[in-house]
């Protein structure tokens, strides 16, 4: 019978928060020696889902058969021991301790305390499933990626064979993603069952042996990925075709707009976050920004923005209407406003930074605007004819003008935010991982902003992350490694490797 | 094999936002089962007809029109304090240091009535006394602010050590003007001539008070509100990251919020020394500077919900003293009632932010 076969079995499954229904009678089998996909939008449900077979949720209706039985999960501890295990997308390590320790933590233990046998295990499970790690190596001495091999090799010291990973691949690199998805084709073959949750459809087009897909909490489909394609899974978890094709016109008589020169930031600690970095961005152009993480790119926008203390160089803006240049070094973010200077920041921490969470999207319109007018008193009513305008041109979902916008799913956050920085009419436009976390369909309408204000005369620069992205959207590509511009190359051709060697090495591959 | 999955006995889930009368009615149900609890608790331990205690209480905060306006001149004077503490609150700055800036505003305005009092005619004597009492809370609210924005300095520690300094420098002026001599207190301030004295407006005593302290109240609610400061304040409570980046001056907000706040709980000292007292002491704050905290955010800072928060713990306060004089009863049993309560009050926000479900019950659809 089929059903012994099944490693997990989930029935009906239903979870409501408040009056937002996240799942809605989900039905979904996982099979061990499989790679399974769940995918869908932000807000379909894929995560809570999976929360509620490790553990952090209770389903409010349904039932969850594990090996044929069927089981209540009320903790992480139960799903632990039906070998469930999930790797979350934020992660949970404690930085001073090491790889080790940090794997053992919370595991009930007898007797005295041998590292030694711990270490041995560890490496064990390494070699045979290809990770890279070293077990005394310190968590604040790793990158992103070694982190989440902790987190993998955490979840199997445990003896998970049922391994459900959210979005494992947002903070790697290309070459990292690669590395990662042959551990998981080890682990399957090693008769694991593996999920992994996702909204990129090159992802599971190359991983996955079926694919599951959610909208709106709704169960949608469950295909095998060879009998499917990618408009074929953007249909099912949109509910109607896309183009996946973004635009990118010719930019239209590019005149230098931004001119940096040399520019030395330091933290506080005194560690070099970028050095003699130099660039032109030009109007009507789309400038990417590429590199791993951290390295220098938030700092970079900051400095800019007049948020960022910097040591030394230059950062020079010409005035498209009067042609004047005027130096933005040393400035506050009030100054730069004050001397004309149209200057648009998404940054990255939207909730944190660009938009105040616990505020209505009225009052948040006005975080921009509201010491225009010689009154002691707030205009209330400009910010409110904006969020209704924002409201309507970019689709936000939300229930009215007047909901905090910390309620609000990602993509709308983010609509909220670009609809309010673009608003005001700049003529530079920064934007830091504006479609980080976002659905197909909410990046598209931002692609499609960020395209307008091009073609519209403004000098745009894009930190991204997604290579895919930066080679199709950009005119041209600038690429940090550490700290330094590693090259600036034509976004148009540029080869996706080439992009990727230059990311980990300076100068990519002719630097070898 | 036939493992029956258990579920879990209650689970805690998240409410919808609800109807504003849903959420008044669960407060008044937790008010009444507060008092159900306090009526058990008087029985058991006192022995006492708990309705004739609640009498008693009504009594001592109600019971002759002497007796009614004490409790509005300190539901005023707790509101003040709580209307002073709001902006410094909503910038989440946690100013605990109400105590000292209400001690150091009495000892302005008790220093004007004593130098001042045979030299001006008695507007210029509250006047002189309104602008001494702000300034010296101002400058007790300023000095913390001051450490925290150019320093980042934690202004819990330092404005509750800003209390210690304020209860030194009040034993010194006490020791300094003592009257009569030796007796180690101030007693009543310029008791023949009055001056200084907040005058009877229609003929009751504590009018002005009432009119001061409204006036604050409602001037406190459109500033948080409607002001271009007031957003400030708030933007830099929800997030200084987001205060930076939009260019608000983070320390300035800082400073010039805590001039706000002292200057208010000080004006708050001079109510109880002017408008109440007539004297001053180290109790002259008397632990309303940290009570008045429970009012602000009881509140979240809306001025006018403040009204009610003050009333309630100020009824609490005289309904207590009451039946410990009546009852013959110590201190703690009445502290217990208050603190029921206020523990029921507190524990109603809860119910209305959460719901339980319980094993067996399946959601609605």
């Amino acid at each position: 019978m089929e059903s012994d076969e099944a490693a997990v079995r989930m029935r009906d499954i239903t979870k409501t928060f408040g009056s937002t229904i996240a799942n809605d009678h989900v039905c979904l089998e996982i099979y061990r020696g499989e790679i399974l996909s769940l995918l869908g939008e932000n807000g379909s449900g894929k995560t809570t889902l999976m929360n509620m077979l490790s553990g952090i949720y209770y389903p409010d209706a349904g039932q969850i058969i594990v090996d044929g039985r069927e089981v209540s999960i009320r903790s992480p501890k139960d799903a632990y021991d039906l070998r469930i295990g999930m790797i979350h997308q934020h992660f949970k390590l404690v930085d001073v301790l090491t790889a080790a320790e940090n794997i053992i933590l919370g595991m009930p233990a007898e007797g005295r305390l041998d590292m030694k046998v711990i270490d041995e295990k560890i490496r064990e499970i390494s070699s045979l499933y290809g990770f890279d790690v070293d077990p005394k190596q310190k968590v604040y001495d790793m990158s992103v990626s070694q982190k989440q091999t902790v987190e993998i090799v955490k979840v199997l010291y445990r003896g998970a064979d049922i391994l459900i990973l959210d979005e494992p691949t947002a903070v790697l690199t290309p070459q990292e993603t690669d590395k990662l998805f042959t551990v998981l084709r080890n682990m399957k073959n090693d008769g694991k069952a593996v999920v992994i949750i996702t909204h990129k459809l090159h992802e599971v087009e190359e991983i996955s042996d079926r694919v599951v897909v959610l909208r709106r909490g709704r169960f949608i489909g469950d295909v095998a990925t060879k009998d499917t394609n990618a408009a074929e899974m953007t249909n099912m978890m949109v509910g109607r075709s896309v183009s996946l094709n973004i635009e990118r016109p010719e930019p239209k008589d590019p005149q230098p707009r931004l001119l940096v020169t040399d520019l030395t930031v330091r933290d506080i600690d005194g560690v070099s976050k970028l050095s003699n970095v130099s660039f032109t961005a030009n109007s009507g152009e789309i400038l990417g920004v590429a590199g791993i993480s951290g390295c220098g790119q938030k700092e970079l926008l900051e400095a800019i923005a007049g948020l960022q203390p910097v040591e030394s160089g230059s950062i020079s803006y010409f005035d498209p209407n009067s042609g004047r240049q005027i130096e933005l070094l040393g400035r506050t973010p009030h100054d730069i406003c004050n001397m004309g200077v149209a200057l648009s920041f998404v940054p990255e921490d939207r909730l944190g930074m660009g938009l105040v969470g616990n505020m209505d999207l009225s009052d948040n319109m006005m975080l921009r605007s509201f010491r225009c007018g010689k009154s002691v008193f707030t205009d209330r009513k400009k910010p409110h004819e904006l969020a209704e305008h924002v409201v309507e041109e970019l689709e936000v979902n939300t229930p009215g003008v007047s909901t905090p916008v910390r309620k609000l799913s990602g993509g709308n956050v983010q609509k909220v935010l670009v609809g309010r920085e673009i608003s005001s009419a700049p003529t530079v436009l920064m934007t830091a991982y504006a479609v980080r976390g976002l659905d197909i369909n909410s990046s598209y309408t931002i692609y499609d902003l960020i395209n307008r204000q091009k073609e519209a005369g403004v000098a745009v620069i894009f930190v991204g992350e997604d290579l895919d992205v930066l080679l199709e959207l950009c005119d041209r590509i600038l690429v940090l490694c550490g700290g330094q511009v590693s090259g600036i190359v034509p976004g148009r051709g540029a080869d996706k490797r080439g992009v990727g060697m230059m990311m980990t090495r300076l100068g990519g591959e002719a630097a070898k | 094999m036939n493992h029956k999955a258990t579920e879990p006995f209650v689970r805690i889930t998240k409410r919808d936002e609800i109807a504003a009368w849903r959420g008044w009615l669960i407060r008044l149900t937790s008010l009444v089962l507060a008092l159900a609890v306090c009526a058990v608790v008087i029985y058991v331990i006192v022995k006492l007809n708990p309705l004739k205690v609640y009498g008693a209480m009504w009594e001592g905060a109600f019971g002759s029109s002497k007796r009614s306006w004490v409790t509005l001149r300190d539901t005023m004077m707790m509101l003040c304090i709580g209307v002073g503490l709001a902006p410094a609150f909503k910038m989440r700055f946690w100013n605990i240091g109400a105590e000292g800036q209400i001690l150091v505003g009495g000892i302005a305005t008790a220093a004007v009535m004593i130098y001042c009092g045979n030299l001006m005619p008695t507007w210029a004597l509250l006047l002189t006394s309104f602008v001494a009492s702000c300034a010296a809370g101002a400058l007790w609210g300023v000095v913390p602010a001051y450490f925290k924005a150019r320093f980042k300095t934690n202004e819990t520690l330092f404005t509750l050590m800003m209390n210690y300094v304020a209860i030194q420098l009040t034993s010194y002026c006490v020791a300094l003007w003592e009257n009569p001599y030796g007796s180690n207190t101030v007693g009543v301030i310029n008791q023949q001539t009055k001056a200084g004295w907040f005058p009877p407006l229609f003929e009751q005593q504590y009018v002005l008070n009432v009119v001061l302290v409204m006036v604050l109240a409602v001037t406190m609610y459109v500033y948080l509100r409607y002001s271009k400061h007031g957003y400030e304040i708030a933007v830099v409570g929800e997030s200084e990251r987001t205060a930076r980046y939009v260019g608000i001056s983070v320390r300035r907000v800082i400073i010039r919020t805590m001039t706000i706040s002292g200057a208010i709980c000080g004006l708050a000292g001079f109510l109880a020394v002017s408008g109440a007292s007539h004297t001053i002491s180290t109790s002259t704050a008397g632990g309303r500077g940290f009570t008045a905290i429970i009012v602000a955010w009881l509140a979240k800072f809306n001025t006018f919900v403040m009204i009610l928060i003050a009333a309630l713990l100020v009824f609490l306060e005289k309904g207590a003293m009451q039946i410990a004089s009546q009852y013959n009863l110590n201190d703690y049993a009445s502290q217990m009632i208050t603190g029921i309560i206020l523990f029921f009050i507190l524990g109603s926000e809860f119910f209305i932010n959460y719901r339980l479900v319980f094993r067996g019950k399946k959601e609605a659809k």
